[in-house]
């Protein structure tokens, strides 16, 4: 016999469910007064550094199917590659930016929107430096897990082309899944949940 | 956002998940997982800095009935119906540590198992008092607390005849975005949890009985409401050995 470690086992998860909006976003599915707006709507103001962009997209599931009950959650670095967290260390991030966001995807036409900014470069965990990015967290009915993916910017063909985690991906036509399209500053950035062209998810 | 009590922050990759332990994405007891699973495999990353950071919110966003769901949607004067319950404990990491500032919002049906949500059809009527939402931050002890009713079980397509059994939904900001997680509480006791084929997604009955709360007759408060104890686990981070730091391994 050994001494036992003594760790706890994580929470196990389970899915959001169809009506997720209540908990997450009220105000959309019209629970109105309980809080004064939903969190994560507004991600920047007057003030924040950096380039304003939109980013958009829609769900798909493996049917080809509209995903229209989806939250989507993002989390990204402000214009100078520094994150809004305490586990940041490397220096104060841009106070007029939370860096975090939430959306629902809307019930008619499933689109999803962020206004937010262009992210910096921030060092992946030998120095090198990853290229821009925002990470996503996508919950709905029938996700027993949240699915994690990231998002890149397709300007950035040299950054993308030594990102670590795009090197990683073997198929290197899946490369394409997680970089957005861009029409002057919207960027849209589709998710397929399964299926031709599945969206790389990642285990983070 | 940040208004975290005084503790160095870590800055640690946090264990791997095993997903061995959590639902597998495909489970086709629970239909909608059919077209919405991954079928290829995950890629794995360790710990960057894009998933070790996360969003913290500060305790000022809270307003007063925030965690009291019996009066935050209420009319002035009256409250919601059902059986009064408070439902509290603690978030912990799987190091057995606290984690405060922790942001915990939950979701549910009223008393008669009927969401106010628009896409919602069951027949069970609106509570007109009853909103179904709140949201607390964890104190500097990882603890959280709210006042509510007790939720029905309701029916939902899946099976010709599938009921959910009476649960809340949970959903938990622990430091790192990594450790993002949403689950669902169910309550002590209750035999309509063995028949569920959501709870049925969950492979290992040990972690199933993880969501179940035990009711917790000694924070029950006489001639007012009972309790029911859920803690919840997220993800540990390791400590980066031999690097000097200040709290140590």
């Amino acid at each position: 016999m050994v001494q036992q470690l003594g760790y706890l086992k994580e929470t196990p998860s389970q899915t959001a469910g169809p009506y997720v909006h209540i908990g997450l976003t009220p105000n959309v599915c019209d629970i109105n007064g309980v809080y004064e707006a939903d969190l994560g709507t507004v991600m920047v103001n007057d003030k924040t550094l950096g380039e304003r962009i939109s980013v958009s997209g829609r769900v798909f599931d493996g049917a080809g199917a509209l995903v229209r009950d989806a939250v989507i959650e993002i989390w990204q670095a402000d214009s100078a590659g520094l994150y809004d967290s305490p586990s940041d260390m490397r220096g104060t991030a841009d106070p007029n930016f939370s860096g975090w966001g939430r959306c629902a995807t809307r019930a008619d036409d499933g689109v999803f929107v962020f206004d937010t900014i262009k992210p910096g470069r921030v060092p992946f965990k030998d120095g090198r430096k990853m290229a821009p990015h925002i990470t996503f967290w996508i919950v709905a009915r029938g996700i027993n897990i949240g699915l994690h993916t990231r998002m890149y910017f397709p300007e950035e063909t040299e950054a993308n082309k030594t990102d670590p985690l795009l090197m990683r991906i073997e198929q290197k036509e899946r490369v394409d899944t997680l970089i957005a399209t861009r029409e002057g500053s919207t960027y849209t950035f589709d998710i397929r949940l399964q299926g031709d062209r599945e969206t790389v998810f990642l285990d983070i | 956002m940040s208004d975290l009590p005084n503790r160095m922050p870590e800055t640690g990759a946090f264990f791997a998940r095993d997903r061995a332990w959590h639902a597998p994405a495909f489970t086709p007891g629970y239909k909608t997982s059919v077209l919405r699973s991954p079928q290829r495999a995950l890629l794995s990353l360790d710990g960057t800095i894009s998933e070790i950071t996360g969003p913290v919110f500060g305790h000022s966003m809270i307003g007063e009935l925030d965690n009291d769901l019996i009066h935050n949607f209420a009319k002035p004067g009256e409250s919601a119906i059902g059986e009064r319950i408070v439902v509290h404990g603690r978030v912990l990491d799987e190091r057995g540590r606290a984690v405060p500032g922790a942001l915990v919002e939950f979701w549910q049906a009223n008393a008669g198992g009927r969401y106010r949500h628009k896409k919602e059809t069951y027949l069970a009527a609106i509570d007109p008092n009853f909103g179904g939402c709140g949201r607390s931050i964890t104190d500097e002890d990882g603890q959280y607390a709210f006042r509510t009713v007790r939720p029905g079980a309701y029916p939902w397509p899946n099976g010709v005849n599938d009921w959910r059994p009476a649960h809340i939904h949970f959903s938990i900001f622990g430091h790192g975005f990594a450790q993002r997680l949403i689950t669902q509480m169910y309550f002590e006791g209750d035999p309509m949890i063995w028949k569920c084929p959501i709870v049925g997604t969950i492979p290992d009955k040990r972690a199933i009985e993880q969501l179940i709360a035990p009711l917790d007759w000694g924070n029950t408060i006489p001639m007012d409401a009972r309790a029911y104890k859920f803690d919840i686990v997220l993800r540990g981070r390791r400590s980066t050995m031999f690097e000097n730091r200040p709290e140590g391994n």
